[in-house]
This record gives structure tokens, sequence and C-alpha cells, in this order.
């Protein structure tokens, strides 16, 4: 779910993917109090504002993936819509001594 | 002094590579990018090799920092490619890949315009041998159509050249300019190349057919040598700031729904090549510097990711999101160097991708374009969001597919190779003084300072943090079973439907009009055979003695009339 270290089987513990969100999000409030301490020389008046680049992360990951599934209703086909079958089980790259 | 021609000991390996088997093509494919390396290294800035044929003057060799730096990492990537590529055994593929690369580093020190068309068009059809060798239907017409679209932009970049040269400004391969007569048509040929917005189509349709190795391959040249052109042509140009930004912007919603990951890392491609159009868009030295030394880090991190896609698609033959997940489990290292990758696109301090991409953003918002720093802003938190989350945790994460039972390792090749390259973007992210020392100008620029490294950190954590609420929350759109439409719609479905729309138009008075004359000629026809047929006037026969009769009879008259 984000670039930390996945050991083996990791996951299937409901209980270690909870640590791993409370972790995120201690991380980002964290990196959100850090605006008040560490001062950014602004090249943009925006920059300066409180928590910035933030919300400007979380709004646009946001509205990207809101526009995106608004964007399947007009361009998501089947997948032979260009009359070839779907890509499954295409031989796997092992070139001429593969098959 | 230049003895040989830098492209020369690639070509040779191709040519080699395609007679030797073995331990020997081994030796023969891994020398071949080290040689040309080598001999790079004899070269320096201002070394020419001029021509002098059918009375024109080209410069088949023109050495400067530029060329340099691209050509260093054409072979660096042709070094990469051919260790992950060693366990195959397609002659198709070594020639294909290696003369590839050859053409690449041919193209990037080609000092005249002819020269440069030689070597694009050498581009074009090398790199779709790594298509074809794919070996299916599937990518048999992919392959045809890239082709097409890369030839195509060769004739315009030809007529291009022909009408600048014939504007009596030689054919030097220097700033060119959208003011020049051809600059235009170069510009166009260029875009396709570097994939402009509505010129992309070829992009995302055939790389995703390529080869597991191929694709490894094909991102590391074609759209470079596009940028390093665009970079010596048309720096400065403001057109390019803002087909840059849209160039950031439209793949990243693409790479959101798009379900083969190959595909993914396609659009992704599209949107870090923006990053370098604006930095050549703006043209001053340290937006120049930013967009060549993204270039060069781009084809290290996405040739990573997509070493690791091909990993996967290698040992499970699927590419496609919602057939895939859990694989952590069973290719734990391969994990991990994609999660490098991840980190590396994503621009987050200490890996590479941070170290150049912050250039551009500083150039950018230094020249005062705000809007487009905005939408550069928006990408950067739009390419964590699809190449550095989705791409890994659709791959390795999300639930469990059937391939967790009898997934494995990649063999050893490809995992050295990933780890080379994964090796350099943490060395390039955390020691970016030798990379910035072989920037084309000089530069005095530190990206490590507390307040950049922070304002990153937010921007990617608090876009992690939206992935996972909307993930949660069920908001996050499926992989699902699909494709979509995109802009190579046109000549796959467009064209088909419009050639159907005229018929339906025009097929009804077609008709008419050929029944019309079809009825015309019948009636003829009819005409002739009452007169000439079999029972025709004119085709019955007559008795002798008829004719003799008649011939008497005009005698008679005539005889009658004289003596009358």
């Amino acid at each position: 779910m984000n670039d930390r270290e996945p050991p083996r089987h990791l996951f299937d513990h409901p209980r270690n993917v909870r640590r791993l969100v409370r972790l995120l999000v201690a991380v980002g409030v964290v990196l959100f109090g850090l605006d008040a301490v560490i001062h950014r020389h602004a090249e943009h008046p925006w920059e300066s504002v409180f928590g910035f680049y933030a919300g400007y992360g979380f709004v646009a990951c946001v509205l990207l993936v809101l526009l995106a599934r608004e964007m399947r209703r007009l361009l998501m086909r089947r997948e032979d819509y260009y009359g070839e079958g779907p890509p499954t089980q295409q031989a796997p790259d092992r070139g001429r001594s593969g098959d | 002094m230049i003895e040989l021609h830098p492209a020369l000991p690639l070509f040779a390996g191709a040519l080699l590579g395609g007679v030797t088997s073995g331990r020997s093509r081994a030796v023969v494919l891994l020398a071949a990018p080290l040689l040309g390396a080598l001999l790079l290294t004899q070269l320096s800035s201002g070394d020419r090799v001029n021509w002098e044929v059918l009375g024109l003057s080209l410069s088949l060799v023109r050495v400067d920092r530029l060329a340099l730096l691209f050509g260093y990492l054409f072979h660096l990537a042709a070094f990469l490619g051919v260790i992950y590529a060693l366990h195959l055994r397609d002659r198709l593929q070594d020639m294909a890949a290696l003369s590839y690369a050859a053409s690449a580093v041919g193209a990037v020190f080609a000092g005249d315009l002819a020269t440069l068309f030689i070597f694009w068009e050498l581009l074009a059809v090398t790199s779709c041998g790594l298509i074809l060798a794919r070996r299916t239907p599937r990518a048999l017409r992919s392959g045809l159509r890239y082709l097409l679209v890369q030839v195509g932009s060769g004739v315009l970049l030809m007529v291009g050249v022909l009408l600048y040269a014939g504007e009596g400004r030689g054919l030097a391969f220097e700033h060119i300019g959208l003011g020049a007569s051809g600059g235009v048509l170069i510009f166009l040929a260029f875009g396709i190349k570097s994939a402009f917005p509505l010129l992309h189509g070829w992009l995302t349709d055939a790389y995703p057919e390529a080869t597991p190795t191929g694709t490894v391959f094909l991102s590391a040249f074609t759209t470079k040598v596009a940028v390093y052109c665009l970079a010596r042509g048309f720096a400065g140009t403001e057109a390019l700031v803002y087909i840059g930004a849209v160039m950031t912007c439209f793949p990243i919603f693409y790479a959101v729904i798009e379900n083969d990951l190959r595909r993914v890392l396609a659009y992704s491609l599209i949107n870090q090549i923006g990053f370098m159009v604006v930095g050549i868009g703006i043209g001053t030295e340290l937006a120049l510097n930013g967009a060549v030394a993204h270039a060069f880090n781009d084809v290290i991190f996405k040739g990573l990711l997509l070493m690791t896609m091909g990993a996967v698609l290698q040992v499970t033959g699927e590419m496609r999101g919602s057939e895939l997940g859990g694989l952590y489990k069973r290719m734990p290292r391969t994990t991990f160097f994609c999660l490098i990758g991840a980190a590396s696109i994503s621009a987050v301090p200490l890996f590479s991708g941070f170290v150049s991409k912050s250039m551009v953003m500083s150039a950018v918002v230094g020249e005062g374009y705000f809007g487009v720093w905005l939408a550069l802003l928006f990408a950067s938190a739009g390419v964590f969001h699809h190449a550095g989350i989705k791409i890994p945790f659709f791959a390795f994460f999300a639930h469990d597919s059937h391939f967790v039972a009898t997934a494995r390792e990649p063999p050893v090749n490809m995992q050295l190779a990933m780890a080379l390259a994964a090796g350099l973007c943490v060395l390039i992210g955390t020691f970016p003084g030798w990379l910035y020392g072989a920037l084309p100008y000089p530069l005095d620029y530190s990206p490590y300072d507390a307040g950049h490294v922070l304002a990153q950190l937010q921007l990617l954590v608090f876009s992690a943090l939206a992935f996972t609420w909307l993930k949660l929350s069920g908001i996050y759109p499926p992989e699902l079973r699909s494709v979509n439409i995109d802009a190579e719609w046109v000549y796959r479905r467009g064209l088909g439907i419009g050639v159907e729309r005229l018929q339906a138009v025009f097929g009804p008075w077609d008709r008419r009009l050929r029944g019309l004359g079809r009825s015309l000629v019948a009636r003829a026809i009819a005409l002739l055979a009452r007169h000439h047929g079999v029972h025709g006037v004119l085709a019955r026969s007559w008795p002798t003695g008829s004719m003799v009769l008649w011939v008497s009879v005009l005698l008679g008259t005539s005889l009658l009339l004289y003596y009358v």
C-alpha cells in the first residue's frame, strides 16, 4: 500500500494492515505539523500557506480518482472491443526455445 | 580523436549476436555496450567526423556534452537490458535490441539532419523487431501499426528537412525553431516520437505488446532520442511548456483506470516525458539541465519498473492488474526492486527522480509559469498514485491471485539487472553530484534543503493517504477486464467506422449508378445482338445463288442504264 518493506506474508494479518495505515496517518500528521517548524522559502505565494503541499496532494489524488471513475463511463469498453481476445496466457518470453 | 563511429561496437555486437550462441553469445552481447562506452571515453567535446557525399557536407559524428551524456546513457541502458535478457535464446530479439540501441547512439551523435534521418528510420525498423518477437497475432498487428506511425514520423522529418535545407540553411543539426521553413514538420516528427498528446497512441498501443525484455529496451531509446532532438532543435520554444504540461496530466487519468500494468507504465512514461518537454520549452540552463537529467533518471527507473513487470509477466504469463496480486509472497526480491523503482519515479527524496524533477519544478516556478507549476504538482501527486502505489499494489499485494501458488523469482540474470538498476536509482538519488557534473551546462543546485524535502514528503504522504482512504472506502475504481478508448482508436476503429458510414451514405447511390450503367450496357448489347447476333439481319448467311442473282441484276441494271 506504500513504500514500506513487505516481509513474507506480512499482510495476511489484518492487524498488520491496520498498523501500516496507522503508521501512515501518524507520519502524515507529523509532516503536517512540521510546516509550523520548518520555514520554506516560497517562490510562489501559495507555497507559504500552512499545509499547502499536504492539502494539494490529498485533494489532487481524490480529484484524480473521482474524475477517472467518470472517465470510465465514457471510455471503457469490453476487452474484445478491438476484435482481439483477452491477452491471457500469451506465451511467456522464452523465445524459440520455449515452445 | 574519433577513430570509430561510437555506434559501431553496438552494431557489431548485433551482427555477432546473430551468429553466436551459448557462452560466446553472452560475451558478445555484454561486451558490445561496454566497448561502446569505452569508446565514448576517448571522445571529447568538439570532435567531428565530416563527410562529403554527393556534394553534401555531412557530419556523421558531432560530439558535445549533450550528445555524450545521452551516449553514455544509451550504453548503460543497453548493458542493463542485455543482462536482463541474457536468459533468452532468441536471435531476433538479440539483434533487434542491440541494433536498436546502436541506432539511438547514432542518432544522438548525428551532426546533420540527413544522418539523423537515417538513424531515425533505423530506430523504427529495429525497435519493431522487439514487438514482433512476441510472436502472437496480437503483437504482430500492434507492431505493424507501430511501424506505420514511426515511418510516418520519418516521412515528416524528411519533408521538413528538405524544406529546411532548401532555404539555404544547410543540413547542420543545430537550433531549428518553429519559424524556420519546414520547422513545424520537423517539430511534429520529433513530437510523434516523444509522444505529444494525440500523437501518443503508438506508444501505449505497442509498448505493452512487446516481449517482457523488449519493452525494457523500448522504453529507453525512442522517446529519449526524441527528447534529445527537441532539446537540440527546439529549446526555449514556448509551445513546448504547454504541450509538456498536458503530457504530464492527461496520462495519469488513463493510468488510474488501465488494467494492463505495463500499459499503466507506458502512460506513466508519457507523463515523465512531459516533465522533460516542459523543461526544454522553458529553455533556461537550469530547465534544460533538469530535462536532460530527468531523461537520464527516467531511463533507469522506468526501465527498472518495466523489468519488474516483465519478471511478473515472465513467470505468470499475465499482466492484467485484475488477475494479479499477492505475489510479494513468492517474489519478495522483485517486489523490493519494484518498490525502489516506484520510490524513484515518485521522486521520494534520496531516490533518483527527486534530484532531477525538482530542477524542472524550480525552473518552472522561477520563470513564472504558475498555472503550469500547479499542473506539474498535480502530475507529481498523480504519478505517485499510479506508478508509485498502483503498480506495486496490484501486482504484488492487493488480493491473493491464483499465481501465488506457482509463481517464483525470475531467472538470476533478470534479478541481477533489476538489482543494478535499483542500486543506480538510490546512488544517483543520494549522491546526485556526479550526474550534475555530467550535465550540459554548469550547475549550482542542491535539491536537498529542508523546506523542499518536507514539501515533497508532504505531497507524497498525503497522496498515499488519499489512496488508502479511497481504497478502504471502496471509492477507488477496481481493476476491471477492459480496454479504454484512446488516441489509437482513430486508426484502430475510427477509420473503419468512417468507411462504413461512407458506405452507408454513398452505397445506395453507387449501386443505383452502377445499375444504370449496367442496364445501358445491357441495352447496347441487345441492340447489337439484334443486328449482328446469330439471327441478326447483318449476320444472316445468304445462299450463293441469290448473290449471283443479285450481281446479275446489278450488272443488268447498269447495262440498261448505260444503254439508255
